[in-house]
């Protein structure tokens, strides 16, 4: 078919891509941190709550989880600002959508988690007389953590994957360089080659490192 | 805004319909490749089996967006010109094909391996084996995932605007750009996916208690 590979314009540009990698690992890392506080937070209080409360907190998880996030990146960078007196860069933007996107996913994962936790070992808490409070911190916390952590860690990947999505709004994350030097260089099966392989290395060193995480935690069971 | 927004509703709901007829070429072509490749996964011969392996863990660890772009500018650059409608929609397919082939895999994983063994002992062929013992069992647990992950397919069919096709989630950015109404119309935007993959959701959990209690 006539083509023939040519890395030489990518190695030239990789800084586009190197640098894109970091600003995507940390959109990811800064929104997940937020995400998790955010499913943390709602997730303990659902558990807890009235009817209420726990209605307007599944409305939530069910309108997040059931728009596409690229709609909600649109939303927050070209809606929002037109009806709040809020000015916030595209970067920012992403964070603040990526955040109460992952918030979402995160609440479920930590809601089944909390479900999931045996009744005896809450019976055992009271019984030794610890408080409400003693026993969120000290049992139902560690035990929900090590039930989820499977889940989590390809709710993060998922996620870390998601920050693909800034680029339809300039941030020059990976993704964005990617399309950068292919439009700039057509260079274009050679870019997707190391931007794919740049993710899968990512991805899958991500994955590895969370695997760890597991097997440490199930150790200590 | 009102008015404005209502004179848009037919090109909304042109959008709309591309939004709905990519999201079911996905689903189709999907479940048939991922059949396909999952059993050759499970049954094939080894080379046949790293390769879907490799493709899988592949296409599931880049981002669909990647996946998209790759497929949509770079098979023009290796001679093969299709449509970006088509283009889109194999991009969408080769991701939920991956999806279909790990969903295969764990179905067939979970029945235990005496059904295959009873199987061979009262004498069916591998043929016989696979239709009247293996697969309908799995499809039980093939289906509560599969089913979940349709919404998936909706909700990624909104990357196809970046191709320039007029589904929904462009119809929506098209109106914006000449009316300047963003927030109502992506709020608009925002309740018709939700509503349709909220819909979906509901009929796959009454699937899954339909078919909950014939479980072993």
């Amino acid at each position: 078919m006539g083509y023939t590979l040519n890395f030489n314009l990518i190695w030239r540009h990789f800084d586009k891509l190197w640098g894109g990698l970091l600003l995507s690992l940390e959109l990811a890392v800064i929104s997940i941190a937020i995400g998790i506080v955010i499913g943390l937070v709602l997730a303990v209080w659902y558990v807890s709550a009235g009817r209420v409360v726990r209605a307007i907190i599944a409305a939530y998880v069910e309108f997040i989880r059931n728009v596409p996030l690229i709609l909600l990146v649109y939303l927050v960078f070209y809606g929002l600002p037109t009806v709040v007196d809020l000015a916030y860069s595209a970067p920012t933007s992403f964070v603040l959508t990526l955040s109460v996107y992952s918030g979402a996913y995160l609440v479920e994962v930590f809601r089944s988690g909390l479900e999931a936790v045996p009744r005896g070992q809450l019976d055992a808490g009271k019984a030794i007389g610890l408080t409400p409070w003693q026993r969120l911190i000290h049992v139902r916390l560690p035990t929900m953590l090590r039930i989820t952590l499977p889940a989590l860690s390809n709710t993060f990947i998922s996620l870390f994957k998601d920050t693909s999505i800034a680029s339809v709004i300039s941030v020059p994350e990976l993704t964005y360089g990617a399309q950068w030097i292919n439009f700039n260089t057509f260079r274009i099966v050679e870019v997707y080659l190391v931007t794919t392989a740049m993710y899968l290395a990512t991805g899958y060193t991500l994955l590895f490192a969370l695997r760890l995480v597991e097997r440490r935690f199930r150790a200590a069971r | 805004m009102l008015s404005q927004i209502l004179y848009a509703l037919p090109f909304l709901a042109e959008g709309f319909a591309v939004t709905l007829w990519v999201s079911l070429l996905v689903v189709v072509l999907s479940l048939v490749a991922g059949v396909l490749l999952g059993v050759g996964l499970v049954y094939g011969p080894a080379p046949l089996r790293w390769a879907v392996r490799i493709f899988s863990d592949t296409i599931r660890g880049i981002p669909i967006l990647v996946l998209m772009f790759f497929v949509y500018y770079g098979l023009p650059a290796v001679g093969v010109h299709l449509q970006s409608f088509w283009a889109a929609v194999l991009a969408l397919t080769l991701f939920k094909t991956a999806q279909v082939v790990e969903y295969l895999r764990g179905a067939i994983a979970s029945i235990p391996k005496g059904q295959s063994e009873a199987a061979m002992a009262i004498g069916l062929t591998f043929r016989q084996r696979l239709t009247s013992v293996i697969f309908p069992q799995a499809f039980r647990r093939f289906l509560p995932p599969w089913i979940n992950g349709v919404t998936d397919a909706v909700k990624g069919s909104a990357l196809v605007s970046l191709l320039g096709i007029t589904d929904l989630m462009q119809a929506i950015n098209q109106i914006i750009g000449r009316t300047y109404e963003a927030m109502p119309l992506y709020i608009l935007g925002a309740l018709i996916y939700f509503a349709v993959n909220y819909a979906l959701s509901y009929a796959s959990r009454r699937l899954e208690r339909r078919f909950a209690f014939i479980r072993d």
